[in-house]
């Protein structure tokens, strides 16, 4: 049996500890927000945080969380929306939609990481991919975000 | 392939009362006067949401979009076209996806039961512009009537405000929850009543955001993936990865030891020659969850038949198309004035020679669908574009009534085209069948890769005839390709060579000898329509050529295309997004993106820009693109777009769509292929499919609407076709360097 917490609730599965997190997420716990794209790591449409780092679930065995805390999408804006999420609505980023979950997520991490990011910095990090094409709001979202938390953006180009 | 495609277009209300009292709205296109059907699915149960408007007693308005939502924004829009008319305030309007509703008459005769209902081909703004106005100011005039009997005063001396109507003599005001149980009650006028002036409009035309932003910000909005029913099982398929081939043999006796595996289903392939149902030849298997599932998939052990196409190869098709431009002459498109004769006086000519590569969808969601067939119906859900493909497909495999099949539209993770087809409703209606229980199924991303109704590749080559005043006086165009008609669902054997070169583009009528011809390929790939079909290959031949003649002449390539396009006039236009081409519209294009990017001022070494403009689907959109080339590095910069699709019901969405078309159209120049090799598809996922990234996004993006006041088109498709020629035009202006062939990725390197 492998123990856990999910948004902050404790969590026992006791199938096989090989299962990436990502199906346990969705088919075991019902928490369909975190999405499946291609199932190697590439995509980022499910990126979760565990203890407090993003992590991209359908490349994570279920067993390799044992003990840690996992975030998904549901549980970022259990106390009211996330500054990112604000940021993600304030700029109308989403097309489909589909990848904006793991999008977000990834974002937190980033901003967590490099709370004054300039673009080349976003370039890095912000790997998860978007097939509306959604690039150029998911920027500018993360920029409002990172100076609505109370930071000054970087000067554009600056890395 | 609408059911109601060919019946007459007389617009038809209906109207109910809500549980409760409120004011429920439809509307439908009936069959031949039929007026009351015999039988529907998709209509309202008692107090829930299928009709278009719904007013509660407490004033909460909930409208309905008839449309599948995969990122274009028509949740969005459709439902802002009728509470402009119905006047209430936005900010206050719920939004629900409705199902498809479809009817049958009493002389057997299917219909639509509201409106039709599919996404494909940029239609759904045009096709709803004047019946969902219709439907809200219909409401508004029986919310109107209403207060008119209540009060006892004339119709005419009464107007509305957000929410409410007024009697402005009187001094009095009602709510419309307060109207909303009379007005269920009274006969629908005779005719639509007067629309508004676009300079009254307080809804459309001003900038919105999508109605499911905090759903989806929040992971609550709910995709095919996410779909569930009670007893639910899981089921993946191993596919036969050649094209065409077929199971000899299947050892699944691992796969049934796998813990959670259920059951093994065999999937019949698609008879070579057919049009598809399913694309391939299959194995699935039935679990627990989806990873048992996936576990017991790659337990089983199979020999399959490699098929009639083992021997397919990319580099094969390459040089097929190659040989036939060079040997013969193609089936001819057009032939207007004497080619041959004008390249014999022409003071000089230019040749060359455009490819592009097969590409696929690769919507970020993979395919999936969950379907339900029990003896006395069916029930699908799933990410459809098509709802009542799939309602046919469900009937055709199991026999059951067409009423009796409910297909509700998830929000779809990307469309593109793909799920125009449903060859994956097939798939999961072909095991719920055997299994008897709800089968939710899923693809991964190599199925994806390698089970796609592909966009073609083809070679196209272009040959102009100048005059010594620089003028083209002559064009021949000659594309080899395979068709994508290859197959499709109701098209006889003959049409599933069609072409692909659409006749009345430009240079048609501003060349006076023309000559079109075509060479259809063979290829086993199944091939299908990709966001602006083949609009994306033709922009990129035709625009990437006209910079050529232009540079060729030293003209200013933007002068050199209005000089062309001449003055604005309009010619009659056949295909996708007829009937009118307007040449003075995609010069306006041209000029504004010029214009805004500054077109013509200096760069610095190394630095470059180009332009493109296509038409396609109603739009007219143009884009100039700047790169660097550092170290023979490919970067790009800033592109620089304006679009003219009439009226943009909400600009917002618009540019979203221009954005989308930039990402799109540079994602897929980059680096984006599908090649064959044995008969086998040899991307498996993203790492050999490599989807454009933030990083390769330009950091300076600019998008710019043209005020044109004409009645709205589509935007879904027309931002995509001209930014890959723009592109290889830049880099020819930076580097001196022309790229003739997609993906980029083969001829330059990327920074």
């Amino acid at each position: 049996m492998i123990q856990f917490s999910v948004n902050g609730e404790a969590v026992a599965h006791t199938g096989d500890p090989e299962e990436p997190l990502l199906w346990v997420l969705r088919d075991s716990l019902g928490l369909t927000g975190t999405k499946f794209g291609c199932g190697a790591g590439l995509c980022g449409a499910c990126t979760v945080h565990v203890d407090g780092a993003a992590r991209r679930a359908c490349v994570t065995p279920v067993k390799t969380v044992e003990g840690q805390a996992v975030t998904t999408i549901e549980g970022l804006g259990a106390q009211g929306l996330h500054p990112v999420q604000q940021a993600w609505i304030a700029e109308d980023v989403a097309q489909c939609g589909y990848c904006q979950a793991g999008q977000i997520m990834a974002a937190v991490d980033l901003l967590r990481q490099v709370p004054n990011p300039s673009d080349a910095d976003i370039e890095r990090l912000q790997t998860n991919l978007c097939r509306c094409g959604t690039y150029t709001r998911v920027r500018k979202a993360i920029f409002r975000a990172a100076a609505a938390q109370g930071r000054t953006p970087a000067t554009e180009g600056e890395s | 392939m609408n059911d109601a495609a060919h019946l007459p277009r007389r617009r038809f209300l209906q109207l109910g009362a809500a549980v409760g009292g409120g004011l429920l709205l439809g509307i439908r296109l009936p069959a031949l006067g039929e007026e009351k059907p015999a039988g529907s699915i998709g209509a309202p149960p008692e107090g829930t949401l299928a009709f278009f408007v719904r007013i509660d007693p407490d004033g909460a308005v909930t409208i309905g979009s008839p449309q599948p939502e995969m990122g274009q924004g028509v949740k969005t829009s459709l439902p802002m076209l009728i509470a402009e008319e119905l006047d209430v305030d936005w900010a206050r309007v719920r939004v629900a996806q409705m199902p498809m509703g479809i009817q049958r008459n009493t002389e057997g005769q299917m219909s639509w039961l509201h409106v039709g209902q599919g996404a494909g081909g940029s239609t759904s703004i045009a096709s709803s512009w004047q019946p969902l106005r219709e439907a809200g100011a219909t409401a508004r005039q029986l919310l109107t009537q209403a207060a008119a009997n209540r009060w006892q005063v004339d119709i005419g001396s009464l107007s509305t405000e957000p929410g409410a109507v007024v009697h402005a003599g009187g001094n009095r005001r009602l709510g419309y929850g307060e109207l909303a149980a009379e007005a269920a009650r009274l006969p629908l006028p005779t005719a639509p009543p007067p629309l508004k002036a676009p300079g009254e409009f307080r809804i459309i035309g001003t900038p919105r955001p999508v109605v499911d932003a905090e759903d989806i910000v929040t992971g609550r909005a709910r995709y095919g993936i996410d779909a569930r029913l009670p007893g639910q099982v899981y089921a993946v398929i191993e596919r036969c990865p050649w094209l065409d081939g077929r199971l000899l043999t299947v050892d699944d006796k691992a796969a049934r030891a796998v813990p959670g595996v259920i059951d093994i289903v065999l999937i019949e392939g698609p008879a070579a020659g057919e049009p598809y149902t399913v694309l391939a030849s299959g194995v699935a298997v039935v679990a627990s969850s989806t990873w048992a599932a996936e576990r017991g998939r790659r337990a089983l052990n199979i020999r399959w038949d490699r098929g009639p196409h083992a021997k397919e190869s990319s580099a094969g098709l390459r040089r097929r198309m190659e040989e036939a431009l060079a040997a013969s002459d193609g089936q001819v498109v057009l032939d207007e004035g004497d080619v041959e004769q004008a390249f014999a006086g022409a003071s000089d000519s230019v040749e060359a020679s455009y490819y592009v590569p097969y590409v696929a969808h690769a919507t970020l969601e993979p395919q999936c669908c969950l379907v339900e067939v029990r003896e006395d119906g069916a029930t699908v859900i799933g990410p459809i574009q098509m709802p009542a493909a799939a309602s046919r497909m469900v009937h055709q495999l199991t026999g059951l009534d067409r009423l009796s099949i409910e297909v509700q539209m998830t929000r779809l993770g990307g469309g593109f085209g793909r799920r125009l087809t449903v060859d994956y409703v097939a798939e999961a209606t072909l095991i719920a069948q055997q299994v008897k229980r709800p089968v939710k199924l899923q693809w991964n991303r190599r199925d994806d890769l390698h089970h796609d109704f592909y966009r073609p590749g083809g070679l196209q080559q272009l040959r102009a005839a100048l005059n010594d005043k620089g003028e083209v006086t002559a064009w021949r165009q000659r594309l080899a390709s395979p068709s994508k008609y290859y197959r499709r669902d109701g098209v006889a054997e003959d049409g599933m060579w069609e072409s692909e070169l659409y006749p009345d583009d430009p240079p048609r009528r501003l060349v006076p000898h023309l000559r079109l011809e075509y060479f259809a390929m063979q290829s086993g790939m199944p091939r299908g329509s990709w966001r602006a079909p083949a609009h994306c290959a033709n922009a990129f031949a035709v625009q990437s050529f006209i910079d050529e003649l232009a540079h060729r002449v030293n003209a200013d390539p933007l002068q050199f295309q209005l000089r062309l396009l001449g003055e604005p006039r309009e010619f009659p236009y056949e295909q996708h997004g007829g009937p009118i081409f307007d040449t003075g519209r995609l010069a306006g294009v041209l000029r504004l993106a010029a214009e805004r990017a500054d077109w013509g001022s200096p760069m610095p070494a190394g630095s470059g820009r180009g332009i493109a403009g296509h038409f396609t689907f109603g739009g007219y959109c143009a884009y100039v693109v700047e790169v660097t080339v550092t170290d023979g590095k490919l970067r790009v910069d800033r592109v620089v777009g304006a679009l003219d699709c009439g009226l943009a019901v909400n600009p917002n969405h618009v540019k979203a769509q221009m954005e989308s078309g930039i990402h799109d159209g540079l994602s897929t120049a980059l680096r984006l292929r599908i090649t064959l090799q044995d008969g086998r598809v040899q991307q498996d996922n993203f790492d050999s499919y490599p989807l454009g990234s933030l990083a390769d996004a330009p950091r300076v993006v600019e998008t710019y609407l043209v005020d044109s006041g004409a009645a709205p088109s589509g935007v879904g498709e027309p931002p995509i076709p001209p930014l890959a020629p723009a592109l290889t035009n830049a880099i020819f202006a930076a580097t001196g360097q022309r790229i003739r062939e997609l993906p980029l990725i083969d001829h330059i390197d990327l920074a």
